[in-house]
């Protein structure tokens, strides 16, 4: 568990972080959105020192974070800066394999890990192993910095904008694998960004920062039906904000008996995804599968009602 | 490529040749000796005076390596910001001397010999690579020392394995520069009694024998090119391995 306790970083009198309390749970996504500048990887940085706040503390399992020296605490803390940080001198392994070289892993050891986290990232070990960050694209960059982040297994992971230069595609397959990677591990993971589809689809939870105060702290669910401000309700998007609440939720959850045509849905399929099938196929149901067995349908009435009734 | 190889070997026997056996160059230098006069200079042997020469450079070269490298850590780091500027002025000063007049004031010190010349090629020598050094530590890429930290290097570590290594390529660049530079002042040292090239060609202004001083201004100048290409292929070489080509 992460306690935020009333800390605050001043520039120049001025608050780049002001005042923010929060407490992050053990084995949770909480997913940290503002607009540029609200002090979001001011406040990640706080965390693990790379900045002093001017008042406040953060104490991690009870433990404030000033008990220990800089550099051994940051070992223990997994940190994927925004835009990579790569050692440009040094080969995509050596940089994956950094921190567990600090902490004094076998070289089998970390050769082997090296090669796990790239296949995780689908960047062939053979191909990719011993390029150097000149040698890879943005996209590509910016996976080596966060399989760098993870190597070591760490329990809480700090991650500023992981995805920024991602495609759609390979962003969402990160997504995917930090997901899974995270529930397999139960790590800790304070993540940044931008983008509040990413934070609604990442987090458990999700905290909105607006010019340096923490404007709310919720479940991606509350943070979309009770926006705490106006600033809060324009992030989560006014329309949009129906189809953002229906994928959160999988069909699973509306299942029902009855008949329904044509080619079935997996069960994990998010009610949107479910609802834009049955605007686009013109149908009212849709069968709902799991494992390839049909097991009951999900109407186009349910997945309204789960939408109105949240609004 | 090719034809640059071939250059580089043919220099390279040229100078072995005007060192090795300058005999074979008489005919070649005998329009420029003085009428019935000595063509080949033979007080002493050009392969001792060349080493002798070669040993001085590096010694002042290394040690003035040392000190502005080390300097530059000091001033970049933040305890010592504060003495930057004095720093500066110390290796400027260097630079502003002439170095005959470091070797005037060094004799008295030091005595005839090696050490006046030494004195001077180090100091001459500090600057360039002070001031690279300087600049390649605090133009750092900050992503990435940034992420150092993050990662959890300590001070020393972040000098030694991304510092450091990440300013090699400008450093050498500095050290290049004073090496040439030195190739070339370390022939003054003669006027005090150091051993080196400089004999050969001050021989030939004493004597009126401009073919001492050909002989002597090639070997010198075939030394300083050479060697000016080899450490400008280091550098390449460096920062290619680094993974620094592209941005550099
Ligand atoms: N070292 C610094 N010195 C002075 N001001 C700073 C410093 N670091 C950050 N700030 C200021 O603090 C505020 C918050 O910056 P921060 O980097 O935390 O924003 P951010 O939310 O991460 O923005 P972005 O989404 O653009 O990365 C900004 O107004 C910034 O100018
Ligand atoms: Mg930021």
């Amino acid at each position: 568990m992460i306690e935020i306790d009333r800390i605050t970083r001043l520039y120049d009198g001025k608050p780049a972080v002001d005042a923010v309390s929060m407490t992050v749970e053990t084995a949770t996504i909480t997913a940290i959105v503002g607009t540029s500048g609200s002090g979001k990887t001011t406040l990640l940085r706080m965390i693990n020192r790379l900045v002093e706040p001017s008042s406040g503390e953060v104490r991690i399992n009870g433990e404030p974070t000033t008990g220990l020296e800089k550099h051994v605490l940051r070992r223990r803390i997994g940190y994927a800066i925004q835009g990579h940080g790569l050692f440009p001198h040094h080969t995509v392994a050596r940089n994956i394999g950094a921190v567990p070289r600090l902490l004094g892993w076998p070289a089998e050891k970390i050769r082997a890990r090296v090669d796990e986290l790239l296949d995780l990232f689908s960047m062939p070990p053979a191909e990719f192993r011993d390029r150097f960050p000149a040698e890879l694209s943005g996209g590509q960059q910016q996976r080596v910095g966060v399989a760098r982040a993870l190597a070591s297994r760490p329990d809480l992971l700090l991650m500023d904008e992981p995805f920024g230069a991602l495609d759609p595609i390979i962003r969402t397959r990160a997504q995917e694998d930090l997901r899974r990677i995270q529930r397999a591990l139960g790590s800790t993971i304070l993540i940044v960004t931008h983008d509040m589809e990413e934070a609604i689809q990442l987090g458990d939870r999700v905290a909105v920062m607006d010019a340096g105060r923490l404007v709310q702290h919720g479940t991606p669910a509350e943070i979309i039906t009770r926006p705490a401000t106006a600033f809060v309700a324009e992030m989560v998007g006014g329309v949009e904000r129906p189809l953002r609440l229906l994928s959160l939720f999988p069909v699973s959850d509306l299942i029902q008996e009855g008949p329904a045509e044509g080619a079935a849905v997996p069960d994990r399929t998010s009610l949107r995804d479910a609802l834009s099938t049955c605007l686009w196929t013109g149908r009212d149901a849709l069968p709902v599968e799991r494992d390839g067995q049909r097991i009951g349908r999900v109407t186009l009435d349910a997945i309204r009602s789960r939408a109105e009734c949240h609004a | 490529m090719r034809r640059g190889i071939l250059l580089r070997l043919a220099l390279v026997a040229l100078l072995l040749a005007l060192v090795l056996r300058p005999a074979w160059f008489a005919p070649i230098f005998a329009p420029f000796a003085p009428e019935g006069g000595p063509v080949i200079y033979d007080r002493a042997s050009l392969l001792s005076l060349s080493l002798s020469h070669l040993g001085l450079v590096a010694l002042a070269s290394a040690a003035a390596t040392l000190v502005a490298v080390t300097l530059a850590i000091l001033v970049t780091r933040p305890a010592g910001a504060a003495f930057r500027p004095l720093s500066r002025t110390i290796t400027n000063m260097g630079q502003t001397f002439p170095p005959v007049a470091v070797l005037a004031l060094a004799v008295p010190a030091l005595g005839f010999g090696a050490g006046p010349t030494l004195v001077a090629l180090f100091l001459y020598g500090l600057l360039p690579i002070f001031e690279n050094a300087v600049t390649a530590l605090s133009n750092l890429p900050p992503a990435t020392m940034e992420a150092a930290r993050g990662i959890g290097l300590n001070r020393r570590q972040r000098l030694l394995q991304v510092e450091l290594p990440l300013a090699l390529p400008v450093i050498l660049t500095g050290i290049r520069l004073s090496v040439v530079i030195a190739l070339g002042t370390a022939t003054i040292g003669s006027t005090v009694a150091a051993r080196t090239l400089g004999e050969v060609i001050i021989a030939g202004l004493l004597t009126n024998n401009t073919a001492y001083v050909l002989h002597g201004g090639l070997i010198v100048g075939l030394f300083a090119v050479l060697i000016y290409d080899a450490l400008v292929r280091l550098e390449a070489g460096l920062s290619r391995r680094m993974g620094l080509a592209k941005a550099a």
